[in-house]
């Protein structure tokens, strides 16, 4: 019955759409990334980048958007190395993709360490704040969750719709989604095919580091090693479970976050019976559940992971 | 541009794109050792010493180059019938798992008995866990990638609550920690007063065995067949789920046996810092190698350099350890781009 009772709670949903932002600003890139055919397991790198490079700059002295546009960049270059090793020079997906990983994470902390070389407690910015919008997050329940957050977060749903928007109703969006279904199709039209996912995996992964710089920019406020913990792999499994396309994947990370939220409370009112790992372990059983089951009826752009050559058929 | 591929590759660019390789990666931490304020060279040198300058430093780099044989080993074999194993990090722990549930007391045995047993416990173990993600991929069609990544987080969470729960140290003063496995399990060490231990010739074992396996046997041909081309394989009459398993059961295993080993050898107790990483670093050792369980070897021993001559070099000059990671992450990459290299040309047109 408290289980119940915690679903009606306030502070459950505005928790949850927390949880969800910096899900819902990686899945986009994933997303873009593989609508163009492109895998990128870098993901969980480029998060971890983009989180440490907006915070540095804040600590810096740059101002808090200043920050998400440097984590943005880092993210692009990235993903521009990510693209030139896959792309043109068509490497394997699955192997660059978590030598990008390895990279940009073992970079970043190298990077944490030269900047602070001896810190006993990582030190603080002043982080985004919650900007309620008026009247609408007056609204019973869902007002304060979805319209008293951070800028941030509006930037997250900003991003779904423009997404959405451009893969659907935009040339560039088709270009986009032909480059990850049939390429040469859009080598037909006159369009480079290469050029379309360099572009993707730079536009996604840039996503990707706002997405990790969410984290220490406005859900915490420091940088600490070891944060991102699997959520670009997380957001993997929603696009997977999203079925490629941003609506879905947005209400896949929203209910996502919702039952990591929910968890967090069970766990508080449990009183320690079950172990607090049984809980942490949820989030993560809970993705490769998902992705079971739509195992079934998941159709994977027909160009994903395939290494496109001009001239070619 | 398009890439064509080369009739044979010349000798001169199988040998010039792997140094050129090995030249950028140098390069890269040079940048990295400016910037730290260190001379290039004395950071070299130094990485070097701390890895092979004294026969302490050379049986430390050897010690720390078992677990990634066995985990090289993991991803090697997997990887060649391109079953995507990520998740030899999980498989290890399993294996220090069966380990310690089964070798401190629970089976009061000699040990020319007890060893091998531990040994077929946590091999099981390891496979098992990979079994799962195997079993998804063929009968559902999963993508393992993400599965075996996952099952990294959920098995180290399980870990850590076992080590709370069940196999607590009660004598531990609260570390999470085990209890030490009984000493006819453990592995002896191979010259007193150095921590190199027989988990390390085990590897060289393995590694010797995995190279018939791939070379020599209609299963080793199968995978190699499967990884290059399923539908051929299928075709052809290879049961291509099947070799998926075996090819799974083995890896998972493989990996498995590292975590026996650093348990048995070095460690005497599980912990959740068991593995540094070396399920993840499995995957750059086995590229390296380009695939080739010998290979594996001489790749282990070449990483582990890095990350003990770092180590000590991070302490003489100031510049932080993580270095090391970022060498053998730029090594991947410029490695698997001098592999491509050394096989196509680029037509610019």
């Amino acid at each position: 019955m408290e289980a119940f009772e915690i679903l009606l709670q306030t502070s459950f949903w505005v928790a949850a759409i927390r949880i969800a932002s910096p899900l819902i600003f990686a899945t986009m890139g994933e997303l873009i990334c593989e609508r163009a055919g492109v895998l990128n397991l870098g993901i969980e790198g480029i998060m971890v980048a983009g989180a440490f490079a907006g915070w540095v700059t804040v600590y810096g002295g740059g101002d808090l958007w200043t920050g998400v546009v440097v984590a943005a960049l880092v993210g692009a270059a990235f993903g521009l190395l990510h693209a030139t090793l896959t792309v043109p020079l068509g490497l394997s997906q699955h192997v660059v993709g978590i030598g990008i990983t390895l990279f940009a994470t073992s970079l970043t902390y190298f990077t944490y360490r030269l900047v602070l070389p001896q810190v006993s407690s990582p030190p603080k910015i002043e982080p985004f704040t919650p900007l309620p919008i008026p009247s609408l997050s007056e609204i019973p329940l869902v007002g304060q969750a979805l319209f008293a957050q951070t800028p941030l977060t509006y930037l997250a749903y900003a991003v779904v719709a423009v997404t959405a928007w451009v893969l659907y109703r935009t040339p560039l969006g088709l270009a986009v989604r032909a480059a990850g279904e049939n390429p040469s199709a859009v080598e037909a039209q006159g369009i480079s095919v290469a050029a379309i996912r360099i572009g993707a995996v730079m536009v996604g992964s840039a996503l990707m580091a706002i997405g990790g710089a969410f984290l220490t920019m406005s859900a915490f406020n420091s940088f600490f090693f070891e944060m991102v913990n699997g959520r670009g792999w997380i957001a993997i499994a929603l696009v997977v479970f999203g079925s490629w396309r941003p609506g879905k994947a947005l209400l896949g990370a929203v209910l996502f976050a919702a039952f990591d939220a929910f968890q967090i409370r069970l766990q508080q009112i449990s009183g320690g019976i079950v172990p607090y790992q049984v809980f942490l372990m949820m989030p993560y059983i809970l993705s490769i559940a998902a992705l079971i089951l739509v195992a079934r009826r998941a159709t994977y752009p027909k160009a994903l992971m395939v290494p496109y050559q001009k001239g070619e058929r | 541009m398009r890439l064509e591929p080369k009739p044979a590759p010349s000798f001169a660019a199988t040998l010039l794109y792997p140094l050129g390789a090995v030249a950028a990666t140098l390069v890269f931490t040079s940048v990295l050792a400016l910037l730290a304020g260190a001379s290039p060279l004395d950071v070299f040198l130094l990485v070097a010493k701390g890895a092979a300058g004294s026969q302490f430093a050379l049986m430390e780099t050897l010690t720390r180059a078992t677990p990634l044989i066995f985990t090289g080993l993991a991803i090697a074999v997997a990887f060649r019938a391109k079953l995507w194993n990520i998740g030899a990090e999980a498989q290890l722990y399993m294996g220090g798992v069966a380990t310690v549930v089964l070798g401190t007391g629970a089976l009061p045995l000699p040990a020319p008995l007890l060893i091998p047993i531990l040994m077929a416990a946590s091999m099981l173990a390891g496979a098992l866990l990979l079994l799962g993600p195997a079993f998804l991929k063929t009968r559902f069609g999963v993508d393992e990638v993400v599965t075996t990544l996952l099952l990294n987080f959920i098995v180290l969470l399980f870990v850590s609550m076992l080590l709370e729960g069940p196999l607590k140290d009660p004598m531990g003063m609260g570390w999470p920690q085990s209890i030490k496995v009984l000493p006819e399990a453990r592995l002896p060490r191979i010259i007193t007063g150095r921590r190199l231990h027989y988990g390390f010739v085990l590897a060289i074992v393995a590694s010797v065995i995995l190279w018939v396996v791939m070379k020599r046997t209609t299963l080793g041909y199968e995978m190699r067949a499967v990884g290059h081309n399923p539908e051929a394989s299928r075709f052809a009459g290879i049961p291509v789920n099947s070799v998926l398993m075996k090819t799974a059961l083995l890896s998972g295993g493989l990996a498995a046996l590292g975590g026996f080993s650093e348990v048995t050898g070095l460690k005497g107790n599980l912990t959740s810092d068991l593995s540094a990483n070396f399920g993840y670093t499995g995957i750059v050792v086995a590229m390296l190698a380009m695939l080739n369980p010998l290979g594996v070897v001489a790749s282990a021993i070449f990483v582990a350099g890095i990350f003990v001559g770092a180590d000590s070099m991070s302490r003489a000059a100031g510049v932080p350890s993580y270095i090391a990671d970022v060498m053998v992450a730029v090594a991947l990459l410029t490695m698997v781009t001098a592999i491509m290299l050394t096989r196509f040309r680029i037509r610019w047109r």
